[in-house]
């Protein structure tokens, strides 16, 4: 894990900052001309797009569009991998997360994170996969410990399933609860936005219809942004949806008016399932 | 090759089966006489005194208690000097942060690993022993660690690169920093194969003679401090074998047997605890 950031030089030049084609949503998290890539390989092609505060937005798109990339560069994951650069601006509360001196750290623990696989940490039992984020943050007390971890599995919508387990290993649990422990996991350490990156690609339909339920849930505390390539997924569950194809964001909305008008021609070939 | 000649297939494959029969043989009669040498000869000389008392006069009731205790003060010694710098290594190699150093890493700990044991010895002899602790319990320790250290890093290293990417990024999207990440989560998960590795090493140098006879020495009694000679099974082995004493000759052959099952015992209890705490398949 050499995380070392560097712009490549075509992308060190201040680019124009076209507006905002959203530009009046409640929103917190605004991401504009965002460029990310590997190496010589460009990934994402100058992105402006603000996410709404308390909603579910989807991120769609064919495989190798870039979506993944896309939601890593939000909690500043991307620089984790070898030779990965990103330039452009994303702001969290009108401050830049990657500005320099800003702790990388500090930005994952606003800006939470699910993964495409559920990966509970081995060994780990149900209880401390909750509490270990909690406990190297710097929580102590037994009590605190226990009324969070609880509060977590709650949200999860795992407790009732765990609550006379909590001693036992979280790789034992199955594929569906192992990825609402994943959930609970990230939000006992109280993130404001959720990104999940294909949170139901590994699980079966009746595993995928309870973390849809429960975002919906969580949707009302949180900002959620999920990366999907389901898109009656997209079409149940997201307030907004933003249609990605290869590193160009091709068109951003209300859910409802990117399924029923769609503005680019691409878009309507994506959603009615001609590609992808 | 004719299909449906289901006859000579069938011949073939006997022929086969035989074969693989043959060679599974030929790796289990040494295993099989060498224990049975080493029980035949080795349990008459066991007995209440050779696990309780320590070397005597000819004629004085005697056994080779001290330096049952001193093989295992050993591998307690080497242990305490080779996990942390073990455990460091095989992070390093296991998420290097560094592309090069951590080949540079791995060839000097293949050239370690391929240095005989005894000039480990006459190493340690060199720049602990005469210049610093004399003989000791504590030299011989650190003798044995960088025998053990090739092995352990390599356990270490596997261990730590069976744990997926995924627990890593898993972690620091909690916002904990990488060496929290890598020190509290991703090691922790690794823990019962390092623990593997570390059995695995110290079967290996519970054995050595040769570099302790430069380090730890030897002692006909139970050791006090780090900084004693101290006796181990191996060099008493070596002693007792060439001894001019017929009861020394015997114990030589309990102490053999006792040594082997001490390694046995080491790499069985790996596994139990393995099994035990993670399940089966762990070990």
């Amino acid at each position: 894990m050499n995380a070392r950031t560097s712009l490549p030089p075509s992308a060190t030049n201040a680019a124009k900052v076209p507006g905002l084609a959203n530009g009046d949503l409640a929103s917190r998290l605004e991401v504009v001309d965002l460029r990310a890539g590997y190496g010589k390989n460009q990934i994402l092609k100058s992105i402006h797009l603000r996410f709404q505060t308390n909603a579910v937005t989807a991120i769609m798109g064919p495989s190798g569009c870039g979506k993944s990339t896309f939601v890593r560069c939000l909690n500043r994951l991307h620089e984790e991998t070898a030779g990965a650069w990103i330039a452009g601006a994303i702001r969290l509360d009108n401050r830049d997360i990657n500005a320099a001196g800003t702790d990388p750290a500090v930005v994952r623990r606003k800006v939470g994170m699910v993964f495409q696989r559920p990966n509970p940490f081995p060994t780990f039992s149900i209880y401390d996969n909750v509490a270990i984020g909690l406990k190297l943050n710097g929580m102590k007390k037994r009590a605190d410990l226990d009324e969070r971890v609880e509060r977590s599995l709650r949200q999860g919508f795992l407790w009732d399933e765990v609550k006379d387990r909590l001693d036992r290993p979280g790789t034992g649990l199955s594929g569906g609860q192992q990825q609402r422990l994943c959930i609970a996991r990230a939000l006992a350490v109280e993130p404001e936005i959720l990104l999940l990156d294909e949170p139901c690609s590994a699980l079966d339909p009746i595993s995928t219809e309870r973390i849809e339920e429960l975002l919906v849930h969580l949707k009302k505390e949180y900002t959620l942004i999920m990366v999907t390539h389901n898109i009656q997924q997209a079409g149940r569950i997201a307030d907004r949806s933003a249609f990605l194809l290869m590193g160009d964001l091709i068109e951003e909305g209300p859910t409802s008016d990117l399924f029923m008008n769609p503005k680019d021609s691409r878009t309507e070939q994506f959603i009615s399932g001609r590609f992808g | 090759m004719s299909i449906g000649n289901a006859g000579y297939r069938r011949i073939k494959s006997n022929v086969i089966v035989i074969l693989m029969g043959l060679t599974v043989l030929a790796c289990l009669v040494p295993l099989a006489s060498l224990l049975y040498t080493l029980i035949s000869n080795g349990v008459g000389a066991l007995n209440f005194d050779f696990f309780t008392k320590v070397e005597g006069a000819i004629g004085e009731k005697s056994g080779v208690a001290h330096a049952i205790a001193g093989s295992l003060l050993h591998m307690l010694m080497s242990t305490i000097f080779a996990v942390p710098v073990g455990i460091a290594i095989g992070m390093f190699l296991a998420r290097p942060t560094h592309a090069r150093l951590a080949k540079t890493t791995r060839l000097l700990l293949d050239v370690l690993a391929g240095v005989p044991a005894i000039i480990i010895g006459v190493f340690i002899y060199t720049i602990v022993v005469r210049p610093f602790t004399g003989f000791s319990l504590l030299a011989g320790g650190m003798a044995l660690a960088l025998i053990m250290l090739p092995i352990f890093v390599r356990g270490t290293e596997q261990a730590i690169r069976a744990i997926p990417s995924s627990v890593d990024e898993a972690g620091l999207a909690l916002g904990l920093p990488g060496y929290r990440v890598l020190l509290r989560i991703v090691l922790p998960a690794a823990v019962p194969a390092v623990m593997t590795g570390l059995f695995l090493a110290l079967a290996r140098v519970g054995g050595e003679a040769a570099p302790l006879l430069l380090t730890s020495f030897g002692k006909g009694t139970w050791t006090t401090s780090p900084m004693d000679k101290t006796a181990s099974l191996p060099v008493l082995l070596f002693n007792y074998a060439k001894s001019a004493v017929e009861e020394q000759n015997k114990q030589a052959w309990g102490a053999a047997m006792v040594l082997v099952i001490i390694i046995l015992g080491f790499r069985m209890l790996t596994r139990l605890y393995n099994h035990w705490q993670y399940g089966q398949g762990a070990a």
